[in-house]
């Protein structure tokens, strides 16, 4: 018999006042009790529309019949079918938007937790044994990942199993890509990413950090010099934009990847840490995503007395999680809608005294279906800021495009590719953020397995 | 694969220090004007340095730095034998010195050591190189022989007099221009105000000037934005986009205020490392 219940379990949290001041995670996660609860509202639709809102088809009722039956192991086999990270994607998936938009028990209440149980289940995983070491006969055939983030990590994992001997590059100093230098740890434990990492090195992944591929090595030297037969590029979106008005090169003024990496990757979080940063004062984070999210919450967390959200739509638009909107208002971060930033206001040592906005209000919808917000007359105010963090997107960085003859991009910087994730360059295939722009972590996920596939056809025909 | 061993290590003056590093995939691309960044320790930061000379053959880099923070300081400690954590690279744009005939190289400080490669390039494919380098006093003097022999002439000043010419590069460097002679270029590296000044000289001179800029950085490739600065009214990236920039259109007063932006965390870092290696904290 189902569970009736029209809400969810709810998710055990640290309380605001709390959580506020440190970088612990905020959700804690579901006992398996709880876990058992939420599984038995799912009412095992036979037409799973759920799966159909997934971007990799898990065969989400299954494994939510496994966790109902308390069978924890069968169901996390279910959902490793067709997910390589499901411990990051219950944590940072818009579920709201994807496969619980599409549950049946949300027509009439919330739809099942279907996020909060993937999490319990990885987590569960997580918890058990170790995995043991690499069984997989190797075909000796060596190909190139460059990027380490989940398009990266996916793509490499699905090539190992098809028993390639995979080298990965990666310019930073750590391997995890956005997951590690822009997620912060207390909506996604550092520990959750390195446990993936080494679980895909101890099944015979080569990582190599510090390399900047274009610059230490070309493409055209992984396959030409280096042996490489394919290659994949998931370098993802990581070009911070502005946008262009007088002030944003004032001291004080970040990009929300510097702001983000200083605090994740450098680990400014960690009492004592050696890495600067704008700690306390006010903070203005311009944007309405994500990453405006984990800006805000970070500086509440490194001591601000105050963080103002300055977004130009309005709250329905946000685009950032359902989940992190609450928290962070429940947090006491404020939020200006409908406001636009015209200029940042400097003081005598041209550093950020204030940002100066117009009001906006909502015209016509535009190609994206979202209605246009356009500036109210007289509508001018100053917010008194101290530090400024601009999250208003990223795009591809250009590096791989200008050091790859005969690589196609998009205007904006996105690698062209097929559905498969070729790209215009035989043996080179691309997936991710670096493709579509910033979008989501499932997204890229799904295009490092796509493309697994595709280069593992690719090395047969080569072959034949 | 690469272990980043420290192979030679020498102490140029008290607070500047010259490493060799093995590095051989860097080794096998570095230009001079290219950096890298490089990392001391595990949770330590990231550090740009320019590249000042490198070994194809041998595959190792050079490293030159003055102990001004606390990276620098544990960096200055490691001994021969010793690893780097991390070290990226190359990285940034090359010199672009082709087609120039007649260049003045000016050096300040420890931006000598960066400007040394430029130099010896420029001496390498023929042009007249006039060098005009100054430091605050003898004891900070660095790379004398180097300079000498790439150079056509030769200038080295200091802040008091107690070696070379008492004065300003700027001083020289006017009067090397008063007097005559015409350059194609004139290449400036070392503090913001120096370049500063060097490029308002040479722009009422009319004479192209690059300037080579050192700003905070991160990662290195674009990806933080930290390194921004403002030059011709254009937002430019100096990992990317330089380290070397136009002169006359750069907004030093701006960069000289960003680079000030961690001046208290940074001191507070230094003294904290000073206190570790049991050092007077200058
Ligand atoms: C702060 C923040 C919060 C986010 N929150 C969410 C969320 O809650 N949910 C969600 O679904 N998505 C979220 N996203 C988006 C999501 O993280 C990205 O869409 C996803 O990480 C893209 O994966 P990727 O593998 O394509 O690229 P990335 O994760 O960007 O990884 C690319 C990697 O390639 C490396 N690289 C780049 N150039 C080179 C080169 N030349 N040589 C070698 N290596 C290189 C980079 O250093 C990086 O490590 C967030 C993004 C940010 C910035
Ligand atoms: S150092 Fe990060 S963009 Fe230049």
């Amino acid at each position: 018999m189902a569970n009736l219940s029209p809400k969810k379990v709810p998710m055990p949290a640290r309380a605001p006042k709390l959580r506020s001041r440190d970088f612990l995670e905020v959700a804690t996660g579901y006992t398996a009790e709880q876990a058992i609860e939420e599984a038995g509202r799912c009412l095992q639709c036979k037409h799973k529309p759920c799966t159909g809102g997934c971007p990799v088809q898990v065969d989400i009722p299954s494994f939510v019949a496994e966790v109902a039956k308390g069978d924890f192991a069968a169901a996390y086999e279910v959902i490793s079918r067709t997910s390589s990270l499901p411990a990051v994607c219950g944590r940072v998936c818009p579920q709201e938007t994807q496969c619980e938009s599409r549950c049946v028990r949300g027509k009439n209440g919330e739809p099942v937790a279907i996020g909060r149980l993937e999490r319990f289940v990885a987590d569960w995983h997580n918890e058990q044994a170790d995995v043991p070491a690499c069984t997989i006969a190797q075909n000796g055939r060596r190909v190139a990942v460059v990027g380490s983030g989940p398009a990266g990590l996916a793509c490499a994992g699905d090539l190992l199993r098809m028993g390639y001997d995979v080298t990965m590059f990666e310019a930073l100093h750590l391997a995890g890509g956005v997951l590690v230098y822009g997620i912060p740890e207390f909506r996604l434990p550092k520990a959750i990413v390195q446990q993936e990492i080494r679980r895909l090195q101890k099944q015979g992944l080569h990582l190599q950090t510090n390399m900047v591929i274009g610059r230490v090595l070309s493409v055209d030297e992984l396959m030409e010099q280096q042996g490489y037969e394919a290659v994949f590029i998931g370098t993802g979106a990581g070009l911070p934009r502005f946008m262009n008005i007088p002030g944003e090169n004032l001291g004080g003024v970040y990009s929300a990847n510097e702001f983000l990496t200083r605090v994740n990757l450098m680990k400014a979080y960690v009492p004592d840490s050696p890495t600067p940063i704008r700690r306390g004062g006010r903070v203005v984070v311009v944007g309405g995503g994500n990453v405006a999210m984990d800006a805000a919450r970070c500086a509440l967390r490194l001591g601000a007395d105050k963080v103002t959200i300055v977004y130009r739509r309005s709250a329905e638009e946000l685009p950032a999680r359902a989940e992190e909107v609450e928290h962070a208002m429940e947090e006491g971060i404020v939020f200006r809608f409908l406001s636009n930033p015209v200029e940042i206001v400097a003081d005598d040592h041209r550093r950020v005294a204030g940002i100066h906005c117009v009001e906006m209000e909502l015209g016509e919808a535009d190609a994206s279906g979202r209605r246009r917000p356009v500036v109210k007359a007289d509508s001018d105010f100053i917010i008194d800021a101290d530090a400024v963090i601009m999250a208003i997107g990223t795009s591809p960085n250009p590096l791989i495009k200008s050091t790859t003859a005969g690589l196609e991009t998009q205007p904006f910087g996105g690698i062209v590719t097929n559905e498969w994730g070729a790209t215009s360059r035989p043996g080179v295939f691309a997936g991710g953020d670096a493709v579509t722009g910033a979008a989501t972590v499932i997204l890229a996920m799904g295009a490092g397995k796509t493309a697994a596939e595709a280069m593992d056809k690719y090395m047969r025909q080569k072959n034949q | 694969m690469h272990l980043f061993e420290i192979l030679q290590k020498e102490i140029l003056c008290p607070s500047v220090v010259r490493m060799v590093v093995k590095a051989p995939l860097i080794a096998a691309k570095a230009q001079a004007g290219q950096f890298v960044i490089l990392r001391v320790s595990e949770d330590g930061e990231r550090i740009p340095l320019t590249v000042a000379d490198y070994d194809r053959i041998e595959g190792t880099i050079t490293i030159i730095f003055q102990t001004v923070g606390a990276t620098t300081l544990m960096l200055s400690r490691l001994m021969v034998g010793d690893s780097l954590q991390d070290l990226v690279g190359p990285l940034g744009r090359a010199t672009e010195t082709v087609g120039l005939k007649k260049v003045a190289v000016i050096g300040g400080g420890v931006g000598t050591a960066i400007a040394y490669p430029v130099a010896k390039k420029l001496h390498e494919q023929g042009a007249e190189v006039h060098c005009v380098v100054g430091f605050r006093n003898r004891d900070l003097v660095i790379l004398q022989e180097e300079f000498s022999a790439v150079s056509d002439r030769l200038i080295t000043l200091t802040d008091d007099g107690s070696f070379g010419e008492k004065g300003l590069v700027t001083d020289a460097l006017r009067r090397l221009i008063e007097t005559g002679e015409n350059y194609d270029k004139v290449i400036a590296i070392g503090p913001l105000p120096m370049m500063k000044y060097v490029s308002l000289l040479t722009k009422e001179h009319g004479i192209k000037t690059v300037v080579s800029m050192n700003p905070i950085m991160i990662d290195g490739t674009g990806m933080c934005g930290g390194c921004r600065l403002t030059v011709g009214g254009q937002t430019r990236f100096a990992c990317v986009d330089g380290p070397e920039f136009d002169g006359h259109q750069v907004d030093f007063d701006e960069a000289i205020e960003r680079s000030r932006l961690y001046g208290e965390q940074e001191r507070h870092a230094y003294e904290r490392a000073c206190n570790l290696f049991g050092q007077e904290v200058r």
